[in-house]
């Protein structure tokens, strides 16, 4: 299937998805006050019961919801795959002569798109609360296009789980539970005070990985002392993150599509 | 004239774990007709459908769809197929229109609008274009599908149990599109578990059972074949054996009871057998009758009998327990 073919079908798709935002805008609504409420209830509930003084700890936890709420990409991906697969709609466009990767290119840059325009009200929510750029103007450009780059990488883990699926509810239940994800990592916590073993473990976790890159970037929290690789090299280990997930998960997700 | 199959298989076969969904599925449609595949749920029809619409690969057999080889020449089966069925269906979240124009977007189909409007009103979806499907009734919601299939006119369109779940205005209205097409020239593969749905619309039907076609023929043809169905319902059930051996008589055919109901029934092939005659017969041999029938066969006793002449016919009896 030709390049041409491919931009083509991709773009009918991702026009698909752009639709049924524009068709149900409460959905997203919904999705976006989320991370914005999660940012009040940490940071004001939570936060005064830390030993970080609040607006410092605001400042940290701004870029934590940021990529929290990136690795939410799973559960997106996934709950979309798996209605499209479970209500027919996959298989209608499977006898259709479209590229095979156009369906599940055009959900992921749709969601890219939905992200983007997503990102600035909580953006928005983070400077109302004190948090700041802080370093230069380029770096938190890249903070940016690294976030994005990491969303992009968790809907194609997402989009290959769902097209797995057995069936809607299993999809919903287990995308759910990804939201432990960035429990275990340093999203809302410095993971300089957890046990050894646990530590490392949550400094392997991507979400730490982009977390201190951004805050790195944005110039909010310095990168933390004695930390695992990842986290100790957090833009290169951030990029490494994403080239894998991405390496691994759209060919099997673009494969999983053409031949159930 | 040589006829031109649109739809040819030989032999196709299809696993799933240790069922054998098909078993050797042999097809020939010829151009421009409607062949209808007729058989109960899990005889393989839909499995026989995902096969040739490139959801599903074969693991054994060939098939041609237009000339197209299902499995080397897949992208170009799916050029000249359209699919309509309940696995396969429009996006809810969006309207009827928003999915006719996707539609037409990845067919590469130029200028939709006004095509998209006939479309639209051809299947009376005018007034609910631009409405989200999900909120379709199950008769609109299948129009809209079907529509969708039609976006490009196929050469081969597929309907998967396309009235299944459908009130009766609304399986009229797919009937009289299924002829529309078939009078304009496009092949049509149709399933159903409904006799009477075949016999509306099929110029040959398949019956097909356990994963194998167990006959083809017209629907005049198999009615013959199959003949129709005699019974009585008597008020003593100890004159059944006695309705019985009238039935026998009449008919030659073997009876089956129903002792629940105290029903004594047969099938037969003879068509000079008629309602008052069968009355007269059994009242002459004192059968306290409560009731007398005689129809066409239910699709069940279809393949009762055609599996119960297959058992003495040929040696398939040991594979019922895996279909099963």
């Amino acid at each position: 299937m030709s390049t041409l073919a491919l931009a083509h079908d991709g773009s009918a798709m991702l026009g698909r998805q752009l639709l049924r935002v524009r068709n149900n805008p409460a959905l997203v609504i919904l999705t976006q006050t989320m991370p914005i409420t999660m940012l009040l209830f940490f940071g004001y509930v939570f936060g005064s019961a830390l030993a970080m003084p609040g607006a410092e700890y605001r400042s940290f936890l701004v870029p934590g919801l940021l990529v929290a709420t990136a690795a939410n990409g799973i559960m997106t991906g996934m709950f979309q795959a798996a209605q499209d697969v479970h209500r027919g709609v996959t298989d209608r466009l499977r006898t259709l002569p479209v590229s095979r990767a156009a369906v599940p290119l055009g959900q992921a840059v749709a969601d890219l798109v939905v992200t983007a325009v997503g990102t600035v009200p909580f953006l928005l929510a983070g400077l109302a609360v004190g948090w700041r750029v802080e370093g230069p103007a380029p770096a938190a450009a890249g903070a940016l296009g690294l976030l994005l780059l990491f969303r992009f990488a968790c809907v194609w883990t997402g989009i290959f789980l769902g097209l797995l699926s057995r069936s809607e509810e299993a999809a919903g239940q287990l995308g759910s539970a990804t939201f432990m994800l960035p429990l275990l990592s340093n999203a809302y916590i410095p993971t300089g005070g957890l046990p050894g073993w646990l530590r490392t473990l949550a400094e392997w976790n991507p979400i730490s990985a982009v977390t201190t890159a951004l805050r790195d970037l944005f110039g909010n929290a310095p990168v933390p002392e004695g930390a695992a690789w990842p986290v100790a090299h957090p833009v290169a280990g951030s990029l490494a993150w994403c080239a894998l997930l991405i390496a691994v998960f759209a060919p099997l997700a673009v494969r999983r599509y053409a031949r159930p | 004239m040589t006829t031109t199959y649109t739809v040819l298989s030989e032999g196709l076969e299809k696993r799933f774990g240790q069922v054998r969904a098909l078993r050797g599925l042999d097809l020939a449609v010829p151009e421009g007709t409607v062949c209808g595949i007729l058989g109960p749920n899990g005889a393989g029809k839909t499995t026989a459908v995902r096969l040739l619409t490139t959801l599903l690969r074969p693991d054994g057999g060939s098939a041609r769809i237009a000339g197209h080889d299902l499995v080397r020449e897949a992208a170009a089966v799916r050029r000249v197929i359209g699919v309509t069925g309940q696995d396969t269906t429009v996006d809810g979240d969006l309207t009827g229109r928003q999915n006719l124009r996707l539609f037409a977007r990845l067919h590469r189909v130029r200028g939709p609008a006004g095509h998209i409007d006939a479309l639209l009103e051809r299947f009376g979806l005018t007034e609910a274009a631009d409405r989200a499907a999900s909120g379709y009734s199950g008769g609109m919601r299948r129009r809209l599908d079907l529509a969708a299939s039609l976006v490009r006119r196929p050469r081969v369109l597929f309907l998967d149990e396309p009235t299944t779940g459908l009130d009766p205005a609304s399986r009229g209205e797919v009937w009289a599109v299924v002829r529309e097409l078939r009078d304009e020239g496009t092949t049509v593969l149709l399933t159903t578990q409904y006799l009477e749905e075949a016999d509306q619309l099929a110029d040959d039907i398949a019956l097909v059972d356990r994963g194998r076609v167990a006959q083809t023929g017209s629907p005049r043809h198999l009615k013959a074949l199959i003949g129709s169905y005699a019974e009585a319902v008597v008020a003593d059930p100890a004159a059944l054996t006695r309705a019985a051996a009238v039935l026998d008589r009449l008919t030659g055919g073997e009876p089956s009871f129903d002792h629940e109901r105290a029903a004594v029934g047969v099938v037969t092939r003879d068509s000079t057998l008629t309602l008052p005659r069968l009355v007269r017969e059994l009242d002459a041999a004192g059968v306290p009758l409560l009731d007398v029938t005689l129809r066409p066969p239910t699709l069940d006793e279809v393949f009762l009998r055609l599996t119960d002449d297959r058992t003495t016919d040929e040696h398939v009896s040991d594979d019922r327990a895996t279909a099963a």
